[in-house]
């Protein structure tokens, strides 16, 4: 018997089957592969507080090992500087915090690390650039103020204009510059080249990026003035 | 009918260049246009789109005397569907940076019109083997049509090529600046714009 191909029947039948066989199939590859890649976001955000913290990580071997080496402690706090748990940081999803409306409510997390001898404090960046979010991680000197090293990242920013924040000559301008004067937070102004702040210290903004660099700079703002009670503690 | 038969090479070879995809049916511009300010993205890009395109190609083709024609198109997006997921789930277990790097542009695969278009006229009406060789060429057609956009593009725009910076300081200190223009999706038109011209100019002479 030949089927016929243009019924009803044999059309919803046929979609039925092509739907369960094709829901089955993403299910399996899914489920298969999802350790993997939560093991891999894990270890992309290890490398990531690695990068702030200027590790060479070309050179790196086992960025795993090294992290494990140089972050002592992830504590968290809240935005009054009490220490709600001494460590776990990393697993604190700072994206579900910062959608938190009151600040009192955000867990905080921050990593507390040691490099060649010092104490540096890394604390985690998030904001929103042209195209969609950006994120990254700032890390302080154990003064607080004098910026150790920084590491962006975003999702879809142009390739070659706001893209370039994710770029190691974008990042190097931080290192060294204070986000504090006198004591008060001032963070750090994202300018046109050649301008400057008379009261913060600046990088230079991405020429044609500039909807990105106000993001960097809102980043910066937004993300270290919730650690405002912490920072000049 | 033979592996290596006029017919098969035909199907490998015109997309290449005489039936370009890119540049004379005009189909995948959009994604030529997102993914080529730099050479890299537009290569992983090439690749992805060979693939799925190759694969989804023969899928349909073992299928085509079972698909109902009602429901022909919806059948040709879940199979494109399905497989864009799964590449893009491969590659976020085994490729991470890489992953990271294309972002939505994977997921876009899904919309590229040459797929559908391949899919719809070629693989409903020839064999698998066949349709293998089809969607490998116009991957291929297209993949170089990217590079071509991404090399100039790249190169103009910001004086790199994958990464590296290729035009010597000495330049810059003398004047040299890059256009910046190049970066903006519109250039990306323009630049396939130059190409297709090229292209008739060249089958012009050849006729």
């Amino acid at each position: 018997m030949k089927l016929n191909t243009n019924s009803n029947v044999y059309t919803i039948v046929y979609a039925s089957v092509i739907v369960i066989i094709v829901a089955f199939l993403l299910a399996f590859v899914s489920g298969a592969l999802s350790d993997r890649q939560t093991e891999n976001v894990r270890l992309d955000k290890k490398k990531q507080i690695l990068s702030a913290l200027n590790v060479d990580l070309a050179a790196c071997a086992d960025p795993a090992a090294k992290y494990d080496e140089l972050v002592k402690a992830d504590p968290i706090i809240n935005s009054e500087a009490v220490v709600l748990a001494e460590n776990g940081g990393f697993e604190v999803d700072v994206k579900a915090e910062n959608a938190k409306d009151s600040l009192q409510d955000r867990r905080l997390p921050y990593y507390r690390c040691e490099k060649d001898g010092e104490t540096k404090y890394v604390f985690p960046l998030r904001g929103a650039g042209l195209w969609g979010p950006i994120w990254g991680y700032i890390a302080l000197n154990d003064d607080m103020s004098t910026v150790y090293g920084v590491y962006f990242s975003h999702e879809g920013e142009t390739p070659g204009l706001g893209a370039e924040i994710a770029t190691p000559k974008f990042q190097a301008q931080f290192a060294g510059k204070s986000i504090k004067r006198d004591g008060v937070l001032t963070y750090i102004s994202v300018l046109k080249a050649g301008q400057s702040d008379e009261n913060a210290d600046h990088v230079d903004a991405i020429s044609g990026g500039t909807m990105t660099s106000r993001g960097v700079e809102a980043m910066l703002r937004d993300g270290i003035s919730q650690y405002e009670k912490f920072l000049n503690k | 009918m033979s592996l290596f038969s006029k017919q098969s090479k035909e199907a490998f070879l015109t997309p290449l260049f005489t039936n370009n995809p890119v540049s004379v049916q005009i189909l995948g511009i959009c994604s030529a246009l997102a993914v080529t300010a730099q050479l890299e993205p537009a290569l992983v890009m090439g690749i992805s789109v060979t693939i799925v395109v190759a694969l989804s190609n023969v899928i349909i083709s073992l299928l085509r005397n079972t698909i109902p024609m009602r429901i022909r198109i919806i059948v040709q997006l879940v199979v494109v569907a399905a497989l864009v997921t799964i590449v893009s789930q491969i590659l976020k277990a085994f490729a991470y940076d890489v992953s990271v790097m294309l972002s939505v542009y994977v997921g876009l695969i899904i919309t590229n019109c040459i797929l559908m278009g391949r899919l719809e006229a070629f693989a409903m009406s020839h064999g698998p083997w066949e349709s293998l060789l089809d969607g490998l060429g116009n991957g291929f057609g297209y993949a170089a049509i990217l590079v071509i956009v991404a090399f100039f593009r790249e190169l103009l725009g910001s004086g790199k090529l994958l990464g590296f910076e290729v035009i010597p300081q000495s330049f810059y200190e003398a004047g040299y600046m890059n256009c910046g223009l190049m970066l903006m999706p519109p250039m990306a038109l323009v630049l396939i714009g130059c190409i297709i011209w090229v292209q008739r100019a060249i089958e012009a002479k050849n006729e």
